[in-house]
């Protein structure tokens, strides 16, 4: 083999690569939680009995899941410019991946929320509590429970997705890393050290999400 | 315990009023022509076959179902679709399911204090101090902090009897609260049940106890395929009910026991 591996390249820019790995998990923080929001919301409204509102999330929910991610973000960071709407990479990436992470997490969410027994929301009512105290007070916690390691897993893909970010040249670790390659042209160190720190940011994140739900869902169920 | 309301019964309204009211599940007539009124302070233990709408017509009055036809007055709200009357009618009609229906993520205390702060408004200390009284009232006091899933079915259904207390409601309506106990569990709930009754509670209670209904209920009224069959007095009813389907339906229910 011609090739020696030299891995110098990376000590160098080691700190780029790092800013790369806070750029990702800031891109995956900000869509994890636009996510989350648009995945309640989202499962609210699908639930709603206004017919428009709950056709307008289905809408949603088929064309997120049935169009490619990259597609996506090209259109809103392509496409919307057209029709006077300019956002900066980073703005467009987290709308992206919280929208394409909401529409899954919608349907996630909503299992859980559908695994809750419709007494506790008759209990609910009863009590004279109205629907939307219902969904936020007694059902949403424990259907969160319920669904919590298909949501975070959801999570980690889209933080592995991120790295499509950088076809928009958003500021994260795959952009960084192609920089660096093109540069040095040392790929298999780069995107060697690179896969690691894929690694352990989703090793990361999944410790916090055990830790949110040690601290979250600490009631007993039988 | 007290029975002041009877002096006045004369003039008073009824506490709960059915008039010709009829109910469907689409094709399906679940409620025929019901007519009910009930007085401040009154018991009545509602018993029926399977599906013959005990739950239902409870249901009804405190809109958890809608109903189609006739008329439901609870303290002189009428019972419509409209949602200022139903949130009236809800905060003054406590209800007791037969899966008890608990809120796991909160302790038992959170489970009490929940309505009062969030729908009457009620202060935290004062929630709380209200809570505590009715906890103990239903001797269960010293599992406050507890989370339903650490209580057995008989606590669990007397931490629910509390929790609806707590919005001190005018009316208390049960659908089974018992059915769903191990047979041990059963005298415990309604133990406190009769309490309730003894302090002037009124109450309808969708059971078989029959021992419970002896023993505390002002009337029984008997329903089978969605109407009300049979009224009467329990001493009455349980020695000769005139209905043949009331026949029938007490005849298996000793059976049972
Ligand atoms: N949501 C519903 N949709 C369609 N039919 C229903 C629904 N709820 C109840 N029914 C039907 O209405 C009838 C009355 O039901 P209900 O639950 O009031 O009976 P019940 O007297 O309480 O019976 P049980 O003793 O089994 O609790 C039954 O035939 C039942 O199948
Ligand atoms: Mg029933």
């Amino acid at each position: 083999m011609g090739y020696t591996l030299d891995f110098s390249v990376v000590w160098d820019h080691m700190p780029a690569l790092l800013w790369g790995c806070l750029g990702t998990l800031g891109l995956a923080l900000a869509g994890m939680s636009l996510a989350l929001v648009i995945g309640i919301f989202g499962v609210f409204a699908r639930g709603s009995h206004i017919a428009w509102l709950r056709r307008l999330v289905i809408a949603f929910i088929e064309i997120t899941r049935n169009t490619p991610f990259l597609v996506q973000i090209f259109f809103l960071y392509f496409a919307l410019p057209s029709l006077g709407l300019k956002l900066n990479p980073t703005v467009t990436a987290i709308i992206a991946l919280g929208i394409n992470g909401g529409a899954y997490s919608i349907e996630i969410i909503r299992g859980g929320v559908q695994s809750i027994h419709k007494g506790q929301v008759e209990a609910g009512l009863a009590l004279g509590l109205h629907k939307g105290e219902v969904f936020r007070l007694i059902v949403l916690k424990p259907a969160l429970r319920a669904i919590y390691p298909s949501l975070t897993g959801q999570f980690i893909m889209l933080t592995l997705t991120s790295s499509i970010c950088t076809s928009i040249a958003a500021y994260e670790l795959t952009s960084v890393a192609q920089r660096i390659d093109s540069d040095t042209f040392r790929s298999f160190e780069v995107y060697f050290t690179v896969t690691l720190m894929y690694l352990a940011i989703s090793w990361m994140l999944m410790s916090a999400f055990a830790l949110i739900s040690r601290q979250y869902f600490n009631y007993p169920t039988r | 315990m007290t029975n002041d309301s009877t002096s006045s019964v004369a003039t008073e309204q009824p506490l709960i009023l059915m008039e010709a009211v009829e109910k469907w599940y689409g094709d399906f007539q679940a409620l025929k022509s019901v007519n009910l009124s009930v007085r401040k302070g009154e018991k009545i233990v509602l018993c029926g076959p399977s599906g013959s709408g005990k739950s239902t017509l409870i249901r009804c009055i405190n809109h958890l179902e809608a109903y189609q036809k006739g008329r439901i007055v609870v303290d002189g709200v009428s019972v419509t679709d409209n949602h200022k009357a139903i949130d009236i009618v809800r905060q003054e009609v406590g209800m007791v399911f037969q899966s008890f229906n608990l809120f796991p993520h909160m302790t038992v205390l959170q489970n009490c204090m929940l309505a009062p702060i969030r729908v009457r408004g009620t202060s935290k200390s004062e929630a709380e101090a209200t809570a505590r009284r009715y906890l103990d009232r239903v001797h269960i006091g010293n599992q406050a902090d507890k989370y339903p899933a650490q209580l057995s079915g008989g606590q669990q259904q007397r931490v629910a009897i509390a929790r609806a207390l707590c919005m001190q409601p005018k009316v208390m309506l049960f659908d089974e609260p018992t059915s769903a106990l191990d047979p041990e569990m059963v005298k415990e709930v309604l133990d406190t049940m009769i309490g309730l009754a003894q302090d002037g509670m009124t109450m309808i209670c969708v059971t078989h106890e029959m021992g419970f209904a002896r023993q505390v209920a002002d009337r029984v009224i008997f329903m089978a395929d969605g109407q009300i069959l049979e009224e009467a007095h329990p001493e009455i009813f349980f020695k000769s009910p005139q209905h043949p389907r009331a026949k029938q339906f007490l005849g298996e229910i000793l059976a049972h026991h």
